[in-house]
């Protein structure tokens, strides 16, 4: 458990320093769900090879280093119904919102963005009621 | 050049979330189960992750992108109602399987089937929404 934390302030640190990296060079912000949605639904269609390598580094680089370590673990549920509709809600509510976790949360709030922080309180919000409701309330999850 | 930085910025991103543990979905749903076996790592790497990123925007202030014109734009003030709608479902859909779009993707390679599934509905999801955003604010013009 103490690990845990250590961990994870490390690895959140080297999730800010690759959003610095971006930031300061390219002058972008290292929103994972704008990245590829603006790809997916054609809206960043101009600066594709800028999306499309990042995308590369945020697969290629975890694989290799999971490897290294002999493995990792996601634990997602067994259950697809579950796992298509997080999907979707996901993928959607996101680009609704033109943002998630790492631009809104990490890029937003560090600048004190108002739609970041109001962003990432409704996400949070809205997934702890999912925990009480789906774990608590139904056992589903 | 350009994208050689990008790369590397999503090397650095995937990189993170593997050794914080957040593609991990049990340490996120841990972090949401605040009734629960309440899990606190979630914190640290959200601390860990704006230090960096907050020196960095102090850092933009009078100056230039090494490799473009110019830093993104100060950000909107407004509110909309698809900021909070938007952030209600995505909300829900990370609890339930604890997943969001970086570490879907930074676990690709050791995700499974389940994984490809989640990060192929996600997809779907990102490429109706154009079309659903105009017909919601058709059905329910904004103020």
């Amino acid at each position: 458990m103490q690990q845990d934390w250590i961990m994870g302030l490390i690895g959140g640190g080297l999730i800010g320093m690759a959003g610095a990296l971006f930031l300061l060079v390219n002058g972008r912000i290292m929103g994972a769900s704008g990245i590829i949605g603006g790809l997916v639904d054609g809206s960043g269609r101009s600066d594709w090879q800028e999306r499309a390598a990042l995308i590369a580094g945020l697969v290629i680089v975890p694989a290799i280093a999971a490897l290294a370590i002999g493995g990792s673990e996601t634990n997602l549920t067994g259950n697809w119904i579950i796992i298509v509709a997080a999907g979707l809600l996901v993928g959607i509510g996101t680009r609704l919102a033109n943002g998630c976790t790492s631009g809104h949360g990490v890029c937003g709030i560090s600048r004190l963005s108002l739609r970041g922080i109001v962003s990432t309180a409704f996400y949070i919000g809205a997934g702890g009621l999912t925990m009480v409701l789906f774990k608590h309330v139904l056992g589903v999850i | 050049m350009r994208a050689v930085v990008s790369f590397l910025t999503g090397g650095l991103f995937g990189l993170g979330l593997l050794i914080s543990g957040m593609t991990d979905t049990t340490k996120v749903q841990g972090w949401l189960d605040v009734f629960g076996d309440w899990d606190p790592t979630l914190a640290f790497v959200m601390g860990g992750a704006i230090i960096p990123m907050a020196i960095a925007w102090r850092f933009t202030i009078g100056r230039k992108p090494v490799l473009a014109a110019a830093f993104p734009a100060p950000p909107e003030p407004r509110i909309g109602r698809n900021l909070v709608i938007g952030s209600t479902l995505f909300g829900a859909g990370w609890g339930l399987a604890g997943l969001c779009p970086g570490p879907a993707l930074a676990s690709l390679s050791y995700g499974g089937t389940g994984g490809l599934v989640f990060l192929a509905a996600m997809l779907a999801g990102m490429m109706l929404t154009p079309g659903l955003r105009v017909r919601f604010d058709r059905a329910v013009p904004a103020t």
